[in-house]
């Protein structure tokens, strides 16, 4: 039973509305005839959540913490185990590691065990998933749950079979006298008869890496066969009886100002309802494209107003705007730095606004019974969307349930939950369930994209190659992977402006983008390490080295080049081989490009990427090495191609046909490898490996050619035109030497 | 205007009232409620809403219902057979080709009509066959090599 089949009413059912609306929690535990619950709150896990999330958290208020728990699992009379979690299947593969560690911790058949996510009526509280925090940091929560369940049932075995704990050993859901493996009791017979409720207040001790039986081995998606299949359920594919599709009016322009409307055009189709309430003005039916048909009727008028930046100023806009830097780190004195330097290195690095463009777009589906609101919605934080769209209704919390089927991909994205609260607010408005589904136009348009940011770096080697300063400066990406981890006796990281703002900066929405920032930092820091290895006549590798002590970073860049093949060379080797390392949600990250420039038309083909990663101990190891190859092959786009195109606030994109995500022809060759580290714990792998992905390439590319390109993407009019002056322009060219 | 269009669905003879000029997709996903068929971006882009037209591969977004008029229409919840899950289902679970899961129908439809033409393609006319269908969760890698094991075995080589 996957979440869907849990929470979502089937297609085949969806006449049948007696048991369309899943039960409340506390209806739920009602129902349940009998079992144990394990609920667990843990104070210090709940404030290391709210901590975690506070430097991944989107734009949001700040919600409550949970008060009651933040995990529980349901052991059923047929020994079944259900889960219970807020966090959701984006195609991150929860779905499948969230059941590998309970399994585990619990000593039961992987396959007795079932997971209901995101379920705001089901679920315990949950911040959202995002910033790779699921594993690393929701994780160890939830295997105490199941170690505490487990603790529980051998309690109750040792009383039915008279046996002292100490002696009992759990293995696939049974529990036996080491004795007299004759004496044996299932977790089924356990829970039979029994409605025991166990709150854990204290931490119980999970497995050591050396007791996993289930964690740390490759396991396939659990979700695949509906995936396959198109049993999948996403948000869009839930169907309720009466429900009415909506397309909503939409403005030509961010800022622009609805002036007039006349829906009367759009009211002569059959069956056609309009909604207008406030700005929201919609066109409903019960079929989505006759929606849309009529929806292209309404004569409305808006007046745009004229704003400045485009695709080109906007850099000079963000500069002058930005907040003022906050030193983030800093260490010796940068006067004397800049004095040991015997060369100096001024540089600007650009990135430009990029899109999520997951291949699902938002959608929602809303029904009102009574005081009672259920939206089906795709969304990274549905207790987040649950309290927008109270909001929105003037409903209580209470009375607002979001489910959330499986999501088409999020990468930061669907933290916002618009789609959710128009729903909602039109559901209420007709009466009827109501489904909105972006349009990608809509989805370019209302996106929150990754910021356009700048950073600057002033930096210096000695005579020996050996860094004597940095002064690093990142506006309006956030610090997220600004502070650098070299050996560098002298400097200074600020960062002016995180990734969402503040209000008013970006001509549109800005938001989380997977590894919010890190994208930013790391191609500026890993660009200007490799300019000065150059300089320095330094093989780059051997230049990051001379600069590190951290030993797990090392040990993962050493790995990287083993792995590759890398023979020492100073740059451009006209091999066209670059390097970049850095971390990321806990995680050490390393990776080599190789890659083929066509000097006569830009083009830049990655041929291949070797990635090397130390994050603690692997859950899963396959589910890890998927999201490294996914985050390789994601961060084509916004190394190459991905760059949204505006005047003002009118936003230019409005589908594939120019903003181009990467294809099957792009990919690498890509080699992963994941270090053993199984004496630490778990760290995050749904972000590290993309951060590299801009440096990688650039570095291939002046290892290729001598042409230092200092702006995402590069694009073959970029990659040409540095080609033609290798890269540095005379404000980036390297300053002349400080006097010594 | 409301016409008769009849057409076999996973092989299945289908008649249903619709406009002729609607779009077979919204068809597919709402009147007949397949909802494999997933809709991407609505203008033939990214393959999200591929299904087959008589063993061809085509965007249901751009096509009208009256484009299958008396044609043979496969949708991914046609494609397995008595229980038995078609080779390249089994070979996307296999390799873990997917993530979200979101495009997966459209390619996989795709691979169908791919091998279609050429039971024995190399990962170059695999790539190059796949290169308008889109995923953005990064699953190529394993789509080539999932859709030449299905090939294998379709071939009957294990």
């Amino acid at each position: 039973m996957s979440a869907n089949d849990f929470l979502a009413p089937d297609l085949q059912h969806a006449a049948d509305s007696a048991g369309l609306v899943p039960p409340t929690r506390r209806e739920f535990l009602k129902r349940v005839a009998g079992g144990i619950i394990v609920f667990v709150a843990f104070g210090d896990l709940a404030a290391a959540q709210e901590a975690a999330n506070e430097a991944a958290r989107p734009r949001m208020a700040r919600p409550e913490l949970p008060t009651d728990f933040n995990a529980f699992l349901h052991i059923g009379e047929d020994g079944h185990v259900t889960c219970f979690t807020g966090k959701i299947e984006m195609g991150q593969g929860p779905i499948t590691s969230l059941p590998q560690m309970l399994a585990d911790e619990l000593d039961a058949p992987l396959d007795s065990v079932d997971i209901v996510m995101g379920d705001t009526d089901l679920c315990p509280y949950d911040m959202g998933t995002w910033g790779s925090l699921t594993t690393r940091q929701f994780g160890p929560a939830f295997r105490a749950a199941a170690a505490e369940a487990k603790a529980v049932l051998l309690e109750l075995a040792s009383e039915t079979l008279q046996v002292p704990v100490a002696r009992l050993t759990a293995r696939d859901g049974v529990i036996f006298d080491r004795q007299d493996p004759t004496r044996r009791i299932t977790y089924g017979q356990l829970a039979k008869g029994r409605k025991i409720e166990r709150h854990l207040k204290v931490k119980p001790s999970v497995k050591d890496f050396a007791a996993f039986a289930l964690m740390g081995k490759p396991l396939l998606r659990r979700d695949a066969r509906d995936k396959v299949t198109g049993k999948a359920q996403f948000s869009a594919d839930i169907r309720l009886p009466g429900m009415l599709y909506a397309k909503i009016l939409r403005p030509p322009a961010h800022g622009a100002k609805l002036t007039s409307v006349d829906t009367t055009p759009a009211k002569a189709t059959a069956g056609v309802q309009v909604v207008q309430d406030g700005e929201l003005v919609a066109v409903l039916h019960e079929l989505p494209d006759v929606a849309e048909q009529a929806l292209e009727r309404i004569k409305a008028e808006f007046t745009i107003q004229p704003r400045e930046p485009n695709d080109r100023t906007i850099f000079e806009h963000l500069l002058a705007a930005a907040p003022a830097a906050n030193v983030v780190s800093k260490g010796g004195d940068l006067d004397e730095g800049k004095r040991l330097a015997q060369r100096s290195f001024e540089t600007t690095y650009l990135n430009s606004y990029v899109a999520h463009s997951a291949m699902e777009p938002h959608a929602a589906l809303a029904s009102i019974e009574g005081d009672k609101a259920t939206v089906w919605a795709s969304t990274q934080n549905p207790f987040g969307a649950r309290d927008e769209i109270a909001r929105a209704l003037g409903f209580p919390t209470e009375k607002v349930r979001v489910i959330t089927p499986f999501v088409g991909g999020g990468f930061g994205g669907k933290t916002v939950n618009t789609q959710a609260v128009e729903a909602a607010r039109l559901a209420k408005a007709t009466g009827r369930p109501v489904q909105v589904m972006w349009s990608r136009a809509e989805e370019f348009y209302y996106d929150a994209f990754r910021p356009a940011a700048v950073v600057k770096i002033k930096s210096g080697i000695d005579a020996a190659g050996q860094m004597t300063f940095w002064d690093y400066t990142v506006f309006c990406a956030g610090d997220r992977g600004a502070p650098h981890f070299y050996t560098i006796p002298h400097h200074r990281t600020a960062a002016a402006g995180g990734f969402q703002g503040p209000p008013g900066l970006h001509p549109f929405a800005v938001g989380a983008w997977r590894a919010p920032g890190n994208n930013t930092n790391t191609f500026a820091r890993e660009s200007q390490i490799d300019l000065m290895a150059a300089a320095a006549g330094i093989d780059p590798v051997q230049f990051r080295l001379n600069h590190l002590r951290d030993p797990r970073m090392i040990r993962v860049l050493q790995a990287a080049a083993d792995h590759f093949g890398w023979t020492p060379a100073k740059s451009p080797s006209r091999r066209g081989y670059g390097v970049a390392c850095g971390m990321d949600a806990g995680t050490w990250v390393a990776a080599i490009a190789e890659v083929a420039v066509d000097a006569s038309k830009g083009a830049v083909q990655v041929k291949r990427v070797l990635c090397a990663q130390d994050m603690g101990v692997v859950i899963n190891p396959e589910g890890a090495k998927i999201q490294m190859e996914g985050c390789i092959t994601m961060g084509l786009g916004y190394a190459l191609t991905e760059e949204i195109q505006f005047e003002g606030g009118k936003i230019l994109d409005t589908n594939f046909d120019t903003y181009t995500i990467p294809r099957f022809s792009w990919v690498p060759k890509i080699d992963t490898v994941i270090l053993e580290a199984n004496e630490f714990p778990p760290q995050g792998g749904g972000e590290p490996a993309i951060i590299l992905m801009g440096a990688v390439i650039a570095n291939a590319i002046h290892d290729a050619t001598g042409a230092r390109l200092l702006q995402l993407p590069m694009t073959p009019a970029r990659v040409k035109a540095a080609l033609l002056t290798g890269g540095l322009t005379s404000a980036n060219s390297p300053l002349p030497a400080a006097p010594v | 205007m409301p016409t008769t269009i009849s057409f076999r669905l996973n092989n299945r003879p289908v008649r249903l009232p619709a406009d002729a000029a609607r779009p077979l997709l919204w068809v597919l996903r709402t009147d007949l409620g397949l909802t494999g068929t997933k809709y991407g971006c609505g203008e033939g882009h990214c393959g999200c809403c591929e299904v087959l037209v008589n063993q061809r591969a085509v965007r249901s977004c751009l096509l009208k219902a009256k484009d299958v008029e008396g044609k043979e229409v496969l949708t991914i919840e046609g494609l397995e057979k008595d229980g038995q899950l078609h080779p390249l289902q089994k070979a996307f679970m296999a390799h873990d080709a997917l993530q979200c899961g979101f495009c997966t129908p459209g390619m996989i439809l795709r691979a169908f009509g791919l091998l279609q033409s050429n039971a024995r393609p190399s990962a170059a006319e695999i790539i190059h066959g796949l290169e308008e269908n889109f995923c953005r969760c990064g699953a190529h890698v394993r789509i080539v090599q999932a859709v030449q094991t299905a090939a294998a075995e379709m071939r009957g080589e294990h």
